[in-house]
């Protein structure tokens, strides 16, 4: 064992894997929403009446659960063009991981909607309510209670899927780090702190989840 | 796509397959430790292994096994990429499952622990003859689920340099220019594998849960 531990390159890219930090934020922000959003359509579209629908949107949560992301992006990566379609490495990416975020939303969105009780709608409304503020307080509110730490734990699992990004070459922090471990060889130093970075996004994310949850979902159920 | 590029595929299969049974087997001998270790009531084991935990929870797969692919390395452990990844698939799962086991061994009634200790059962007979069989039990689905998401990680094997059915894709989509149709059937193989688990798992979950009402 007669190898030394050298920081440097890690030192010199610093700004670079700063930013690229930001690029794994914009990666994951924008996978999030596009998840929720693909995740309401597809609760919305499970629920219709027409029965091709409804197993269409099985099939799909089905076939995006059960395999790894990193197909699902060179999927996607190669299919986009065939349709038409060109986009940078970076937009593709937050397309896969809006998808693969989207199937597990549908799963646990569902599992909110069916979370709520009818009773409780009717009291409202016998309470005296608005509709709209039946829906607000008394369907919207619990249901995101109810989905909240299922849903949070799932866009932290985004957000480190975004490091397989990489693989498309996507702006963001594994492919900023394996641009300087292949400049400068010294690998371990190098990926030893970018996941250290990693905890440290994971750990910042989880905080301000749990800020939002306490200062929205703290009421009494009872 | 011919017969030829198939078979390569499927050689491709035969290691991903191999991957995922020796870390799950490795993981779960060490994530029982992870477990006991982090149920053990001494408060520094207990604290250290929610570190362990919470690094291998807080990072993603791809680091980690960068991680300890240059990190055996550098300790002086030439290993080639096929036994390195598996060091990394092992330990990841050793922190998944003992997270999960330690939940079902919580989630087994104290009162079993106390009528084992009322009638004097050492901690080694306490813990395998009558907490861990029930929390095996309990953990049935979510440690079926980890299995799942334990196949899709060794694609992840692929960006290090292991000749999986991911990379396999890779070549052959290289060789061919028909990316749609290789990496299409290369899904269909990790659905084939992972569908079954998924069902019986959900199976799993709604029996217990008909059981426990």
């Amino acid at each position: 064992m007669n190898y030394t531990l050298d920081f440097t390159p890690v030192i010199d890219g610093l700004p670079n894997l700063l930013w690229a930090c930001l690029g794994t934020f914009t990666l994951a922000i924008c996978g999030m929403l596009l998840a929720i959003v693909i995740g309401i359509g597809g609760v919305i579209l499970r629920q219709s009446p027409f029965k091709p629908l409804r197993w269409l949107v099985i099939g799909f949560v089905e076939l995006i659960r059960n395999t790894p992301f990193l197909v699902q992006i060179f999927f996607i990566y190669f299919a986009l063009p065939l349709a038409g379609i060109r986009l940078d490495p970076t937009p593709t990416a937050i397309i896969a991981l809006g998808i693969n975020g989207g199937a597990y939303a549908i799963e646990i969105i569902r599992g909110g909607v069916q979370s709520i009780s009818k009773g409780q709608m009717e009291a409202g409304l016998a309470l005296g309510l608005h509709k709209a503020q039946v829906f607000r307080l008394i369907i919207l509110k619990p249901a995101l209670r109810a989905i909240y730490p299922s849903l949070t734990s799932q866009f932290i699992l985004l957000t480190l899927t975004t490091s397989i990004a990489s693989a498309i070459s996507a702006y963001e922090l594994t492919s900023v780090s394996q641009r300087i471990e292949s400049d400068s060889f010294r690998s371990f130093e190098v990926y030893f702190t970018v996941t250290a970075f990693y905890l440290v996004i994971s750990w910042v994310m989880m905080r301000i989840f749990a800020l939002f949850s306490s200062r929205y979902f703290s009421y009494p159920i009872r | 796509m011919g017969r030829e590029e198939f078979l390569f595929l499927l050689a491709g299969l035969k290691w991903t397959v191999a991957l995922s049974v020796v870390a799950f087997i490795c993981g779960s001998i060490a994530g029982l430790m992870v477990a006991l270790a982090r149920t053990s009531g001494i408060f520094i084991v207990e604290r250290l292994t929610a570190g362990y935990i919470a690094v291998f929870q807080g990072t993603p797969l791809l680091m980690q096994l960068f991680v300890v692919y240059y990190g055996l390395a550098l300790i002086g452990i030439q290993m080639d990429a096929w036994a390195a990844v598996s060091v990394g698939l092992t330990l990841h799962a050793s922190a998944f499952l003992g997270e999960i086991w330690r939940g079902s061994i919580e989630a087994v009634p104290r009162g079993q622990t106390e009528a084992a200790k009322a009638l004097s059962l050492g901690y080694v007979s306490r813990m395998k003859d009558v907490v861990l069989p029930q929390a095996i039990r309990i953990s049935l689905p979510a440690t079926i689920g980890f299995l799942v998401q334990l196949i899709k990680g060794t694609s992840l094997a692929s960006i290090v340099g292991f000749t999986e059915l991911t990379r396999a894709g890779n070549i052959i989509s290289n060789q061919i220019f028909q990316p749609l149709t290789v990496f299409g059937v290369v899904g269909a193989l990790y659905f084939l594998m992972c569908c079954p688990l998924t069902i019986y798992g959900a199976h799993l979950e709604r029996k217990f849960l008909t059981a426990s009402r």
